[in-house]
């Protein structure tokens, strides 16, 4: 990698919040920028260029004609950062899939619904190789940062693998189910500080599925605390829309 | 605009963009035949501006199109149940999230009949303040002033103007703390729930934040001046237009209000589709609305144009400085007028947090929802204009239907206008010239294109280019 790597950011479908996170790094930015060169930001900058080292990219996939693009972002890129749920694992935009696409079409577009390319939301990983997630809906900026430090030091940054569970342990939050919520930090990969549990509401599990997950426990928690299968759905469709494998190559 | 038209468009596009190729190859013949400019940058989401010059350098037309994917949240939160939804629509824009938690829990709580505590209130006004400010500020500093600084984007102003950038960026930080105060989060918030808030704020925190918003007052200060320094920097140009704001008599509406325009009736929120009339666009892109001209234009200078009179002391100072005197009919000025509103977000917030400390807060749970059947509107002013959400409900409280208008759609068909008002003015010029103007317009009304939800895609193409097109 060169002395100060060159810097690109993209996005797909997604609501640009983790962009604006890199932004909301204000002084530390500033920070940053000694070590970096930014070549390539299209929500700050005019100009643009495509010999870059790094590309983070934020958004899902949600139409056939992304993908030529993002293929392109991989073919001018050393590494491949996938930036915010979204790009990790499909995000929100997944809901939509578990609506036939004709309704979800006509229900906003009515007549004119034909004009709009879309098919099913997937993650970048479902498209191109990524060599680093950086998780959340939005993404922390500080573990953007940290990881952005490991790539500087040449190390790809490697997210926690334990559930949010650990982490809400340390933060002392009293246990959702306990206050007969349903909860996802017990399935949900760790590394956000259960900082939804702390503000007073509960995970969401934007930040996907811990790899090891045990999903059979979490059921029967659920089940033991009155939750029905209907619940259970409501929640695990917010974020883990696009766990099946067949949106994955190989 | 009827789908073979598009199709024509779209081969035509094309071709322009054969023949740009062509011309390139031609090289050094005096006129080049197309100038491909980058997306448009600096604005949040994907637009383009195509313009068709003839062979005088004359613009023959300029249009504004909007290539983001689609994103279909009105049908994503179908059958949800109503817990939920703030969350889901909070998606829809990164920086608008405080906004549309706001206006989705509003239209849930107006289905449901719920009324919420004063306390609630207060801090739900701060935080929509909050994040006015923190909008605002990235609006200004970081994407509008290196226009007028003449630089691509806010990083070199580290290495020419570094005094000016750290100011903006404390103040910024400030507006980032503010939100965080209050909502937890800067950006898609866990606090704001349907009754009242999941947390609140504990004194010390008030505190705290009553000092830093004091703080940033001066640090404001030097942003207009900064501003009014630079304001020989805007584009000349005035088109009146028709101006649509939520105005309430008791104060500077953001939170709540009736449906104000320039040059009509006022209307209740629940009547908000009489004003937005959204209809289906003749040139790709969004859905546009108009009311009683051709378009009419929401945000900072609407507000502006219809509030100014419930401006704060200093704000209504700060418009004075920066030559803004109601009505308003520059576009460009929509960030001078945001401006003015971040010294009045200040101003606000600090008279509330006071009232709140001296009363002291009260721990309360949210109110108990009872979901029944019916239909909710919720309108706020968030910071590009009115925001308007509209939940039909079920019984079983889950979602039978859902309409979202958000301001940047309501607002791009007024864009479309003052490109054709401008095209006399710009005919003949640079076409560097042509670009930095119609950009300008363009990221002056702050679009947030990844908010609106009813986008359309016409092109077939992944990446959008803003271009000039020659036609010998």
């Amino acid at each position: 990698m060169a002395v100060k790597p060159k810097v690109a950011f993209f996005d797909f479908a997604g609501c640009e919040g983790d962009q604006l996170q890199v932004a909301n790094l204000e002084e530390r930015l500033l920070d940053l920028l000694a070590h970096i060169e930014v070549v390539s930001f299209r929500e700050i900058k005019t100009e643009h260029s495509d010999d870059y080292d790094i590309a983070f990219v934020e958004g899902s996939i949600t139409r056939p004609e992304d993908e030529k693009r993002l293929k392109e972002i991989r073919e001018n890129a050393g590494i491949l950062v996938a930036l915010g749920a979204c790009a990790t694992i499909g995000g929100i935009n997944c809901l939509k899939n578990f609506i036939n696409e004709s309704e979800y079409r006509s229900t906003v577009y009515g007549s004119s619904a034909r004009w709009y390319s879309t098919y099913a939301s997937r993650p970048l990983s479902a498209v191109v190789r990524v060599d680093m997630d950086i998780h959340g809906c939005p993404i922390d900026k500080n573990e953007f940062a940290t990881a952005v430090k490991e790539l500087l030091l040449g190390k790809i940054y490697a997210p926690p693998d334990y559930p949010v569970c650990t982490e809400c342990k340390m933060a002392g939050n009293i246990c959702r189910y306990e206050q007969g919520q349903l909860c996802l930090g017990i399935v949900t990969r760790a590394g956000c500080k259960a900082c939804c549990v702390t503000e007073g509401s509960f995970c969401w599990g934007c930040r996907g599925m811990a790899p090891e997950a045990n999903l059979d426990a979490a059921a029967r928690i659920m089940e033991d605390h009155g939750f029905t299968r209907l619940n259970a759905q409501d929640r695990l469709r917010l974020y883990f829309g696009c766990t099946d494998r067949a949106f994955y190559p190989g | 605009m009827s789908k073979k038209k598009i199709k024509e468009q779209n081969m035509q596009n094309q071709d322009v963009q054969e023949k740009d190729v062509q011309k390139q190859k031609e090289a050094s013949s005096a006129k080049p035949g197309t100038i491909k400019v980058n997306h448009l940058t600096r604005v949040e989401g994907h637009g383009n501006i195509i313009v068709h010059l003839d062979s005088q350098g004359s613009i023959i037309d300029c249009t504004w199109e909007v290539v983001e994917a689609p994103r279909f949240f009105e049908a994503m939160v179908h059958g949800r149940p109503y817990s939920d939804i703030h969350h889901i629509v909070s998606r829809i824009c990164g920086i608008c999230s405080i906004g549309h938690q706001l206006c989705s829990i509003q239209a849930t709580e107006d289905a449901f009949d719920l009324e919420v505590s004063h306390q609630t209130l207060e801090l739900r006004k701060l935080a929509l303040h909050a994040e006015n400010l923190q909008s605002h500020l990235l609006h200004i500093g970081y994407l509008v002033l290196p226009d007028l600084l003449g630089v691509d984007s806010v990083l070199p102003l580290a290495e020419t103007h570094r005094e000016e950038l750290l100011n903006l960026v404390a103040c910024r930080r400030m507006a980032n703390e503010f939100s965080q105060v209050i909502c937890g989060r800067t950006t898609h918030p866990q606090r704001l729930v349907v009754g009242g808030m999941a947390r609140i704020p504990d004194s010390g925190e008030l505190s705290d934040l009553k000092a830093k918003l004091e703080t940033s007052l001066k640090q404001l200060d030097r942003i207009v001046d900064l501003f009014a320094a630079l304001s020989d920097k805007w584009p000349e140009f005035e088109r009146p237009t028709e101006y649509v704001a939520l105005s309430s008599p008791k104060e500077y509406a953001l939170y709540s209000g009736q449906i104000q325009s320039s040059i009509d009736q006022r209307r209740p929120a629940a009547m908000y589709d009489q004003v937005t009339n959204e209809f289906c666009v003749p040139q790709s892109t969004a859905k546009w609305t108009r009311n009683v001209r051709d378009s009419y234009m929401v945000g900072a200078l609407a507000r502006f144009n219809i509030n100014h009179a419930l401006l704060s002391p200093g704000a209504a100072e700060a418009a004075g400085k920066l030559g803004l005197k109601p009505p308003v009919h520059n576009p460009y000025l929509n960030t001078a007028a945001q401006l003015v509103e971040c010294v009045h977000s200040v101003e606000d917030s600090l008279k509330i947090v006071s009232d709140l400390i001296s009363s002291g807060l009260r721990e309360e749970k949210p109110a108990r929802v009872r979901a029944v059947a019916g239909k909710g509107v919720g309108a706020i002013e968030v910071p590009r204009g009115i925001l308007f959400h509209s939940y039909q409900y079920g019984d079983d409280g889950r979602i039978i239907s859902a309409d979202c208008v958000i301001p940047t759609n309501q607002n791009h068909a007024n864009i479309q206008k003052d490109m054709d008002a401008l095209k006399p003015q710009l005919s003949g010029l640079d076409p560097q010239e042509i670009e930095l103007r119609l950009s300008m317009l363009v990221r002056g009304y702050d679009p947030c294109i990844s908010c609106s939800t009813h986008l359309v895609n016409t092109q077939s193409e992944g990446h959008s280019m803003v271009r000039f097109v020659r036609e010998d």
